[in-house]
């Protein structure tokens, strides 16, 4: 811990003082950004909260014509594609880390590490567009009907890979989501990774452990915590995730078991609503999803936050 | 037993492999399609011509034009700011309840959903003056740029040695002229590579210019009207069933990307020559 900095001599105090204001205040303003955009939500969501209460979240009735607004389908649509999203890019992220801090060669990591980097510094709209005009295509011509064939007439999960293969779904939006949120989880991996104390490491060679009970035995519940709390931060990231989501996810509001049909997730429900949206209450319906989807993130990120505190990471990275 | 042991951790580097390999194909996937798909498209319209009515040609001029210059507000209002509180995080603040409080929300923010912040702008000042504008989209890049510039802001003020602090301060210089004259400049590359980022980030943002800055299908300098911009053009132009749209989609995109990544690229690599 280093110390803080002396008090300031009493010469130019009152240019002192002016100056931790200034930074001080701007330091208030992110609060006050956080807070505003809170309060706006929940304030811009009163009209749909009055109207529906509880049922808001529990009905699955989306019709502006009869201004009947019920969340359930892009509720359980983000949940769903969020899950699956980090059911792939999870286990992609550790071995990512894992070929980053340890088994390639270490000419090759900074190239590996920066390509991943990328893959986060691509705008979302060009995850969408890819994903509408290629992605959708590809799984509808070759991953859908495979999996339907296969998969389909199993009993229970069976019905998750019915229907016709369209590529526009709930599973060809989990699967760009969680390409979308692989460097993210593999950015905080590698530096937790990099964390755990080489003696620690050192001291599981000397036993004779192969580089995958390192992995299991001493990494992995060393860093724990933290790796709890990248996976929490790539669930609040897909939660969020609008563009792409909205290109590939169809825009229906049907509660559907099967993957391989259209749905609806709250940021794209808003996405693709909300300037056409021609009554208060449609509109304000649209702002309490908003809010909902604030309060979620926010308890999501909260949580990562917390988790990634514990674990003490002194030279991480935010993003 | 030890044959299990050998296999079981050949199987986890396989899989640590394969793990790679499946994360880059998506890159070079998805660069390649855009590289392919929007070379096709583009030609010097692009960069003289408006956007067009559905099924003619054109360019994107006058999104080019709305997005440079609401990036380039957002920037104007974000940077300061940014700079400002992340100062307050690493010195004028350090150790305060307010510092580690703004510290923690920060961090949300900067992973908060852009959309959010695009329909809080559309609160706080499209639906008080009643019509889209560019400068309400500024806003919103501006919000998302600060959290950035502060993350960064206060990251490379940290590593400032304290023995810098110390002398400035032995030589009698008040605080803020320590911070102002000293850290900053000590600082700086990691504050402009900060700002370079937010940057590459905020130009390619889509949702929270949805609902502020809209799109204008015409030439419009006014900030105080809709203004067009790449990223909603992209959108409403994909979206669309033209042809000629698509391919103006796919141009737009291609520049998008060249721009982002190719910052990115540039960033890191003198950053990097920098630390060395």
């Amino acid at each position: 811990m280093s110390p803080s900095p002396p008090a300031a001599p009493t010469s130019g105090a009152g240019a002192d003082r002016l100056f931790g204001l200034v930074t001080a205040g701007a330091a208030w303003l992110v609060l006050l950004v956080l807070g505003g955009a809170a309060a706006s939500m929940a304030w811009g969501g009163r009209l749909a909260f009055e109207a529906f209460g509880l049922g808001f979240i529990t009905s699955r009735d989306w019709d502006a014509v009869s201004g009947k607004f019920g969340a359930l389908v892009p509720i359980y649509g983000t949940l769903a594609t969020s899950i699956i999203a980090l059911v792939i890019a999870v286990p992609v992220s550790i071995g990512i880390a894992l070929i980053l801090t340890d088994i390639a060669p270490r000419w090759l990591r900074a190239p590996i590490g920066t390509a991943v980097e990328l893959l986060a510094a691509i705008p979302s709209i060009i995850y969408g567009m890819w994903g509408l005009f290629v992605f959708a295509p590809f799984m509808a011509a070759h991953v859908e009907p495979w999996l339907s064939d296969t998969l389909g007439p199993l009993p229970v999960i069976g019905t998750l890979f019915t229907g016709p293969p369209i590529g526009i779904g709930l599973l060809t939006a989990s699967i760009v989501l969680g390409i979308m949120i692989i460097p993210f989880i593999t950015a905080v991996a590698r530096d937790v990774f990099n964390a755990v104390p080489t003696s620690l490491r050192e001291a599981a060679v000397a036993l004779g452990s192969t580089r995958w009970e390192i992995l299991s035995r001493v990494t992995l519940p060393y860093t724990r915590s933290a790796i709890i709390g990248a996976i929490f931060l790539g669930l609040g990231r897909a939660l969020g995730e609008t563009m792409a989501v909205t290109f590939v996810l169809g825009n229906a509001h049907d509660l559907s078991a099967s993957l391989l049909m259209p749905s609806n997730s709250i940021a794209a429900a808003i996405a693709n609503e909300f300037t056409e949206a021609d009554s208060d209450l449609y509109r304000s319906s649209l702002i309490a999803l908003a809010f909902l989807l604030f309060v979620v993130t926010f308890l999501v990120l909260a949580a990562a936050k917390l988790m990634l505190m514990r674990i003490g990471r002194t030279h991480g990275r935010t993003h | 037993m030890r044959l299990r042991r050998q296999l079981t951790d050949i199987a986890a580097s396989l899989f640590a492999l394969a793990a790679t390999v499946f994360g880059l194909t998506w890159l070079v996937w998805i660069l390649w399609t855009t590289v392919v798909e929007g070379a096709a498209a583009i030609s010097p319209a692009l960069f003289t011509e408006m956007t067009p009515p559905p099924g003619s040609s054109g360019g994107l001029l006058n999104a080019f034009y709305g997005s440079a210059v609401m990036v380039l507000l957002a920037l104007a209002i974000g940077t300061p700011l940014g700079i400002a509180a992340g100062t307050y995080l690493a010195e004028h603040g350090r150790h305060s309840r307010l510092a580690a409080t703004v510290s923690f929300l920060n961090d949300i923010l900067l992973s908060a959903p852009s959309i959010v912040i695009g329909l809080f702008v559309y609160e706080l000042v499209v639906r008080p003056a009643g019509h889209f504008s560019g400068f309400a989209g500024a806003l919103a890049l501006a919000m998302i740029l600060l959290p950035i510039v502060v993350r960064t802001t206060d990251e490379a003020l940290r590593l400032v040695p304290n023995q810098m602090r110390e002398a400035a301060f032995a030589l009698g210089m008040p605080a803020w002229r320590v911070t102002s004259r000293i850290i900053y400049k000590s600082a700086l590359s990691g504050i402009v590579t900060g700002v370079l980022l937010g940057l590459a980030r905020i130009a390619g943002e889509t949702a929270p210019l949805l609902f502020t800055a809209l799109n204008n299908q015409f030439w419009s300098a006014s900030m105080a009207q809709p203004l067009a911009n790449v990223p909603v053009v992209i959108f409403q132009y994909a979206m669309s069933p033209y042809d000629e749209w698509h391919a103006l989609a796919w141009a737009g995109a291609l520049v998008l990307t060249i721009f982002v990544l190719g910052l990115n690229l540039m960033v890191r690599f003198f950053a990097r020559k920098g630390s060395k």
